[in-house]
Formats: C-alpha cells, sequence, structure tokens
C-alpha cells in the first residue's frame, strides 16, 4: 500500500513547486498586455516617453518572465517525475491540452520574447509592436491551455474508462475544450493576472509620483495601468468563477466548504459572511450569516439548493458502496472473464469507481473494506472546511479591497487629482503584495478543495503518485525549496534595484538619477522636463 | 489512418521534437557550456551569451513541447521513464534553472563576483543536461531496471548511480560534445576575431573526438550489449495493448538486426559520421554557415542512430524484459493519437516559419564593440 507520508510529501512539493510557479504567472500575464497598450500608444502618437515606458516595465517584465520560465520548466515535467501513476491513468486527456500549449502558445511566446528584447533595432516599429502583442497572446494562450487541463481535472468530461489499458481515454475533444469549468477559470485567472500587472505598475508608479521624481512617466504609467487595471477588477469579481460551481460533484464540494455549508438550506441559501467552521461537529460556531445571498450568488436564482456537506456525504457513502462493486468486477474481468453481463454490470457501475478507489488508503483490495474504513473513506471525500472557508475569505476581500483603490485611482487619473491624494499614493506602494496573496489564495480554493481528488470523481489524490522512497522525496523538496528561494533572491533584489532606479535604468540620459548625476535637476521637486 | 500507422508517425514526430530540440537548443547549449572555456573577458562572455540571446527561449520550447507531446502521444513512457530516471531527470531540470535567470540576471549587475557566479550558473545549464540526456540514452540501450504491475503501476529498482555506468558514460560524453560542436559552429558564424578562432578549434577537435566515441559506442553495442527482440506472434500492433500483453526476449546482437533487416536504415550512422566529417573539413576550410549545417547532420544522425537501434523498442526493461516499452504499446488512444497528429501537423509548420523568420531579423556577427556599445540593453 502506498505510504500516507510519501502522499503528503508528494502533495507539498506539487504545491510548493506550483506556488512559486505562480508568483511569476499572473505579472506576466497582466503586465504583456500593459506593455502591448503601451507601445500601441507610442507607436499612435510617436512620443518618446511611450517607447521608454515599455523599455522600463519590459526590463522589469523580463526579471520576472525569467522565473516564469524557470519554475515552469518544472510543471511540464513533475507529473512524470511525481505523479507517474496519473500521468499513466489520465494522460491520454490530460497530456493533450499541456503539448497544445507547447506547440500552439509557448512556441510564440518565448520565441517573440526573445525579439522583443533584442529586436528594437531590426524590427520596424509596426513590427515590433507585433512581437510585443504576440509576447501578450502567447502567455494567454498558454494560460487557455493549462486551465484547459486544470478545468478537466476539476470536471472530467469527455472521457471514459477503459479496462484493457487500465485507464482513462478521451471520447470527445470538444467536450474537453468547451468544458465550461475551464473557461470560466480562464477567464477569472487571467483577469487576476491583469489585476495583478496593473496593481504592479500602480505601486511602482505611485513611488515615483511620492518621490516626484520622472513625473510625465510615472503620471503616464499610472494612468494605463488604472484603467486597464479598472477593467480588469471588474473582470475578476462580475465574471468570478461562482458559475462554475454548480458543475460536478467536485465543484458542488467546493461550494459547500468555502460557505461551510454543513446542511443544505433551503433556498435561497444565507451567506456565512464569519464564524469558525467545526469539522468534527459539522457545525460553525459564531456564524454571522446574510440571508438569502450565497443562494443568489451561487445559483443565481431563489429556489434551486445549494446542496450541504451532509447531504453529499450521504451520496458519496453509497457511490463507494456502488464503486466496491465496480471494482470488484474490474478485478474479474482484468482476471479474464469479459462475458458480457460482466461487462455491462461493470458499465452500468463504473461512474463509481472512482469512489471505490477512495478505499485504497484503506484496504488494497477496496471489496473487503470494513463498514469503519467505509467512514473513513466518507469522511475524506469532503475538502476541509476550514481552510477553504478562511482562504476564500481572504481572496474576496483583498479583491474588494483592490476594486476600491483602483476604481479611486481610476477616477482621480481622469480627474488628473492623483498627485493630491498621496495617502492613495502610499497605500498603492504597500498594496504591491496584494494581488500576488490573492492569487495564491484563489490558487489555493481551486486545488484544495479538490481533495481527496486528483481527478474529480475519478482518480484519487493518494494513487496518484510515483512508487518512490521518502529518502528521494525529502531530498528532491529541499532541493527546489533551496534553488528556488535563492533564486527568487536574487529575483526580488533586481527588482528593489530597478525599481528604485526607475526609467533612469534605460541610460537615455532623460531621466532624474543621470540628470541629478549630470546636475540638470536641483532638487527632486523640480520634476525633470517632459521628455515627449 | 489506421492506429498501427499512427503509431509510428508519432515515433518519428517524437524523434522530430527530439531532434528539433538538440539541433536548436543543442546550440545554445553548447555556447553556454564553451562560456567558461573560450571567453577569455566579459565582453567576450557577453558576446557568447548574445548570440543566443534572442533565440534560446524559443529553442528551449523545443525541449518543453517534446516534454508534453511525450504526455501526450506517450503516457506510459512519460510515467515510467520520468519517474524511474528521477533524479537525471530533476538533476536536468536543476541544471536548466540556472539557464533564464543566467541569461537575464547576469549583467544587470555589475559585481565580477555575481558575473562569475552566473557565468558557472549557464555553464551547468548547457553541460549538465547535455551529458544527462546522453547518459540516459545510454541506459535505454542497457535495458532499465522496473517492472509494472497489472494495474499498471510502474515501479523502478535501479538507483542513480547506476545509471553511471561506462557504456552510458561513453554516450553521455557523445552528446555533451556534439553539443560543444555545435555551439562552436553557431559561435563560428556569429562571432567574430580571435572567439571566432577558439570556436573553429573547438569545434574541430570536438567533432573529432565525438567520431571516435560514436564508432566506440558502436562497437561496444556490436559485441558487448544485449539486445531484445519480440518474440510473441500473437501481437496486435495495430490494436489496443498494453506493454504487459507481450513476451520479450533477450539477444545477443539484436540492436543491430533492424541494420540488416532494413539496410536503408544505415544511413542513420552514416549521416551521423559523414556529418562529423564535414564539421571538420568546413570548419577547418573556415565555411561556418557550412560548418554550421554539417554539425546538425551529425546530430540528426546519431539520434537517428539510436533510435533505430532500439525500434520498435522505447524504453527496454532489464528486470522483466516482456514489461519492455515499445512504440506499440506505451501510446495514447486512437483518438488523441489523431487529434495531436493534426495540431502537430498545423503548429509545426506555423513555429518554423516564425523561428525563421526570428533568425533572419537577428542575422549577423556580434562583436565586443557592440556589447560595449549597448551595454545596458543586451545581456
Amino acid at each position: 500500500m502506498i505510504s500516507e507520508s510519501l502522499v503528503d510529501i508528494s502533495r507539498l512539493q506539487f504545491a510548493i513547486t506550483a506556488l512559486y510557479h505562480f508568483l511569476f504567472v499572473p505579472l506576466t500575464l497582466g503586465l504583456s498586455f500593459i506593455l502591448a497598450i503601451m507601445e500601441s500608444t507610442y507607436v499612435m502618437t510617436g512620443k518618446q516617453v511611450y517607447q521608454d515606458m515599455v523599455k522600463f516595465w519590459g526590463k522589469l517584465f523580463g526579471i520576472n518572465f525569467a522565473l516564469g520560465v524557470t519554475t515552469g520548466l518544472t510543471m511540464e515535467f513533475q507529473f512524470g517525475t511525481n505523479w507517474a501513476y496519473y500521468s499513466h491513468y489520465v494522460g491520454d486527456i490530460f497530456g493533450a491540452p499541456l503539448a497544445i500549449e507547447g506547440l500552439m502558445a509557448f512556441f510564440l511566446e518565448s520565441t517573440m520574447i526573445g525579439l522583443f528584447f533584442f529586436g528594437w533595432d531590426r524590427l520596424s516599429r509596426v513590427q515590433h509592436l507585433a512581437v510585443t502583442w504576440l509576447v501578450a497572446i502567447g502567455s494567454n494562450l498558454s494560460a487557455l491551455w493549462i486551465l484547459i487541463a486544470n478545468g478537466w481535472m476539476q470536471n472530467p468530461v469527455g472521457a471514459e474508462f477503459n479496462y484493457d489499458t487500465m485507464r482513462m481515454e478521451m471520447t470527445s475533444f470538444a467536450e474537453v475544450l468547451f468544458n465550461p469549468v475551464a473557461q470560466v477559470k480562464f477567464v477569472h485567472t487571467t483577469s487576476a493576472g491583469y489585476v495583478t500587472g496593473a496593481m504592479f505598475v500602480l505601486g511602482i508608479s505611485s513611488y515615483y509620483l511620492l518621490k516626484k521624481r520622472d513625473m510625465p512617466f510615472a503620471r503616464r504609467s499610472f494612468a494605463i495601468a488604472s484603467s486597464f487595471g479598472f477593467a480588469a477588477i471588474l473582470s475578476v469579481i462580475i465574471l468570478g468563477d461562482e458559475s462554475g460551481y454548480e458543475l460536478g460533484d467536485v465543484q458542488k464540494a467546493k461550494l459547500a466548504a468555502i460557505e461551510a455549508e454543513w446542511e443544505t438550506q433551503e433556498p435561497p441559501a444565507d451567506f456565512t459572511l464569519f464564524g469558525f467552521p467545526d469539522q468534527d461537529d459539522m457545525e460553525t460556531h459564531f456564524a454571522v450569516k446574510i440571508p438569502g445571498v450565497m443562494g443568489l450568488i451561487a445559483t443565481r436564482s431563489t429556489t434551486e439548493e445549494v446542496t450541504g456537506l451532509i447531504d453529499l456525504k450521504a451520496e458519496h457513502e453509497e457511490r463507494i458502496r456502488r464503486g466496491m462493486e465496480a471494482y470488484a468486477l474490474l478485478e474479474k474481468m482484468r482476471a479474464g472473464d469479459k462475458s458480457e453481463p460482466t461487462v455491462a454490470a461493470f458499465d452500468a457501475l463504473k461512474d463509481d469507481l472512482g469512489y471505490g478507489l477512495l478505499l485504497k488508503k484503506y484496504t488494497e483490495n477496496v471489496v473487503d473494506a470494513t463498514e469503519a474504513q467505509i467512514k473513513m473513506a466518507v469522511e475524506d471525500s469532503i475538502p476541509h472546511v476550514a481552510p477553504m472557508f478562511w482562504t476564500f475569505r481572504i481572496m474576496v476581500a483583498i479583491g474588494f479591497l483592490m476594486l476600491a483603490m483602483i476604481a479611486l485611482s481610476f477616477w482621480s487619473s481622469i480627474r488628473n487629482t492623483v498627485e493630491q491624494k498621496p495617502w492613495l499614493l502610499k497605500a498603492h506602494l504597500w498594496a504591491i503584495p496584494l494581488p500576488w496573496i490573492a492569487c495564491e489564495m484563489g490558487w489555493f480554493v481551486a486545488e484544495f478543495g479538490r481533495q481527496p481528488w486528483a481527478i474529480g470523481e475519478v482518480l484519487p489524490t493518494h494513487l496518484g503518485v510515483s512508487s518512490l522512497s521518502m529518502g528521494d522525496l525529502f531530498l528532491s523538496l529541499g532541493s527546489f525549496i533551496g534553488l528556488y528561494t535563492l533564486l527568487l533572491v536574487a529575483e526580488v533584489y533586481l527588482m528593489f534595484k530597478f525599481g528604485r532606479m526607475g526609467p533612469s535604468a534605460l541610460h537615455t540620459g532623460r531621466y532624474y538619477h543621470e540628470q541629478k548625476a549630470s546636475g540638470a535637476v536641483a532638487a527632486p521637486a523640480q520634476a525633470v522636463k517632459d521628455p515627449a | 489512418m489506421d492506429y498501427e500507422v499512427l503509431k509510428v508517425i508519432w515515433w518519428v514526430l517524437i524523434g522530430v521534437l527530439l531532434i528539433g530540440f538538440a539541433v536548436t537548443d543543442g546550440f545554445d547549449m553548447g555556447v553556454t557550456a564553451l562560456l567558461r572555456v573560450i571567453g577569455r573577458t566579459d565582453s567576450e562572455r557577453r558576446v557568447m551569451m548574445n548570440t543566443v540571446g534572442p533565440h534560446w527561449d524559443g529553442n528551449q520550447v523545443w525541449f518543453i513541447t517534446a516534454g508534453g507531446a511525450i504526455f501526450a502521444a506517450w503516457p506510459v513512457v512519460y510515467a515510467v521513464a520520468f519517474s524511474g530516471f528521477y533524479w537525471a531527470m530533476l538533476l536536468v531540470l536543476f541544471a536548466l534553472f540556472f539557464r533564464p535567470v543566467g541569461f537575464e540576471y547576469r549583467s544587470k549587475v555589475e559585481d565580477p563576483r555575481w558575473r562569475s557566479a552566473w557565468d558557472w550558473g549557464l555553464t551547468i545549464g548547457g553541460a549538465v543536461p547535455a551529458l544527462v540526456f546522453g547518459v540516459a540514452f545510454g541506459n535505454l540501450l542497457l535495458g532499465v531496471p522496473f517492472t509494472i504491475d497489472e494495474f499498471m503501476r510502474s515501479t523502478y529498482t535501479g538507483s542513480f548511480w547506476a545509471l553511471l555506468n561506462p557504456f552510458a558514460l561513453v554516450t553521455g560524453l557523445v552528446s555533451l560534445l556534439m553539443l560543444v560542436m555545435h555551439g562552436g559552429t553557431y559561435l563560428q558564424m556569429k562571432t567574430d576575431g580571435d572567439l571566432r578562432e577558439r570556436a573553429r578549434k573547438v569545434s574541430l577537435l570536438a567533432a573529432i573526438v565525438v567520431a571516435a566515441l560514436f564508432a566506440l559506442a558502436g562497437v561496444w553495442l556490436a559485441m558487448g550489449i544485449d539486445g531484445m527482440v519480440i518474440t510473441s506472434t500473437s501481437v496486435d500492433v495495430g490494436g489496443v495493448i498494453t506493454p504487459l500483453d507481450k513476451v520479450v526476449e533477450v539477444r545477443e546482437g539484436a540492436w543491430l538486426a533492424n541494420y540488416s533487416d532494413y539496410p536503408v536504415t544505415i544511413l542513420a550512422p552514416v549521416i551521423g559520421f559523414a556529418g562529423l566529417l564535414l564539421t571538420v573539413l568546413m570548419s577547418a576550410a573556415n565555411r561556418c554557415a557550412l560548418a554550421f549545417v554539417s554539425s546538425s547532420l551529425a546530430i540528426t544522425g546519431i539520434i537517428l542512430t539510436a533510435g533505430v537501434s532500439l525500434f520498435p523498442f522505447v524504453m527496454p526493461s532489464s528486470s522483466n524484459p516482456s514489461h519492455s516499452l515499445t512504440l506499440w504499446d506505451v501510446v495514447s488512444s486512437e483518438l488523441t493519437l489523431n487529434i495531436m497528429f493534426w495540431v502537430a501537423m498545423i503548429f509545426v509548420p506555423i513555429i518554423l516559419a516564425y523561428t525563421a523568420w526570428g533568425y533572419y531579423k537577428m542575422r549577423g556577427r556580434l562583436t565586443t564593440d557592440f556589447i560595449e556599445g549597448n551595454k545596458y540593453s543586451t545581456y
């Protein structure tokens, strides 16, 4: 039987490498479009300051992008190294979007990024603009395919179990492609990336505005980021991914866990604003509830129910029992009995096979599970509520806080009153980490909330691991943490170095530090003349 | 198209991706492996880095896409090989980590210690993966200790150190030096002066050593390493089968059987040797573009030789030869292979087109003068 600690460390390694990777991805998604917008403005107006903006923000983009590539490499191979059984079991479906990502998106993004940095003197203005847009489109297409893969883990449509090959096989590529969960996730995740890009540019521009240096540069950057960010934050919140929670059992359990909905309420269900969820007693202590709101948000109706965890568990118990029968039939078929009645009986039950496999954690043979083991598997079948409840609330709270900040900045930017609100600028500077926290929380809600499944209702996470030793895992986990942290320190150091330097880093002679060095600026209060 | 044909096509396509990776990413790995060998001054090293600056990232996607394509088309290989070769795979990843950051961060700080540290990082990022890939191929020819149970869960029973056996070290050196040679020919095309001269010497020397080692590996394979043959007659190569559905026997000299059964395949090693010879001649004659083409040919021939020798095997098992992975039984379903085939047919030409455009736009030699004049906007 697979050791539980091996599973835990494998999960920890995957979680850490994915969370690290996701520190860099959102900024790439958002900043690439901001660069494309800035460069479009440059090509349309011909003003030098916009080209400087593309080059300077492009430098920061490059520092971030390098670690995105580095940590992304791991993700492409880690399913094979650490989740070998998973790879075998669902590679027929899951591998396709990953390969397509490489062919359609990653090649485009990576080829164009080279031309973006090195092509300024080799390409015409319009060619270079096209290259920048292709970087943005490439990185966003890349997110699309990854989220199609991830959406399939949450809601595995268009596939069927094949008992001859002992794996899931694709039955409809279109269903995998147009999986509603994947589509909703794509919109939500990329919008979150756009917000990250906007908050990043807003925060650093605020720093220059507060220091009263390179004002025309900072003001324009601020204006572009606040308008782009305003559209993005509305998209994150309004198009959020609530609508995805109606689909599939895993999403239902996730929704119930997020909302700490233990018992199914009369529709429309109340929204628990605050409280302390208690998994053992299956209730939420000190709950502060707003009547009717959750039902409205989650189902967009006043009559549909949001299924509670207690009811979900009851359903899961039935499915685990049917899964045991399915497993018995599978063993019979694997032993050679492929007679029509056996196959027909299996086909009738095979949707519950995954639930049967939940018992593998407790008994290798599944069919001989005791009542106590079945009870434990039922307990396993829903995610832990408290971490889901809290991470979701942190994410949403940050989302609304950013909405308020960006909306105010957008409004002030239009009215040209940003510089009269130093408190807003300070807030933006200190708020730079917020979108990252929200993104990581969102990732946690989506992936921790998928547990106990690697592939929803199909493959339990604990079955997916490779046959490795604990020693291997400890050493690899330690190496990943050590190397990533080392590289992250270098990354943050450069970000601060170039962030502080500002557009002077371009060495054009037009900006603050160089002007100061050459004596052209007497005091910081006296802003550099508009280089445009 | 029937399933059997698709299976063969996917063997070819994976081969194309691996060769595409070695020919494109291979030269930038070779260049960075040489960074401290022939780059004597900071400016020279920067010239070397900047010759591949606009291209290494796109090139690296051949590797990533090969990984994704193996996942999609050969999920069993993706699972068994990457978990079995766990530490070899992680070593490659760890070494590759230093490339994106090395290129991007090195010249952003003036401190010589900072730069020297990243130079080492880039050297490792070029040399280690090149070596490990060769070692892995050597071990495929020797057979890898793994078994598969009835639920298709694989278990690897060897250790990382066992991979570093004499034969695999020879194939590892072939791989490393062939990419060094390739990087050398690229630098001949893209640099000038002393650097170009040193690159020329490296290419010459590396090509000669690779030829000797490649020949040695061939003799070793013929004399000292047993191959494998599928002996069960009932295997339906066009049908839905798993690696457990066949019987395999170990047989002396079986890795050379394809060359006598299908004499046309002898072209693979012939192209390898001819490419190496031409690399020597063209480097000696200072015909740098032709030297680069010859070196690409040599790489293609050498990788093809490994593939043809193993065919139809992909990953032989030394623990239980009948569990060996072959191109007939590791594949995805017919639907997935079909879809991925069309995706590849559409996108590979597009990729080649814009990649070629990128190289065309960035054509020409780089000099230390150029680097010193553009020190804030180059790597």
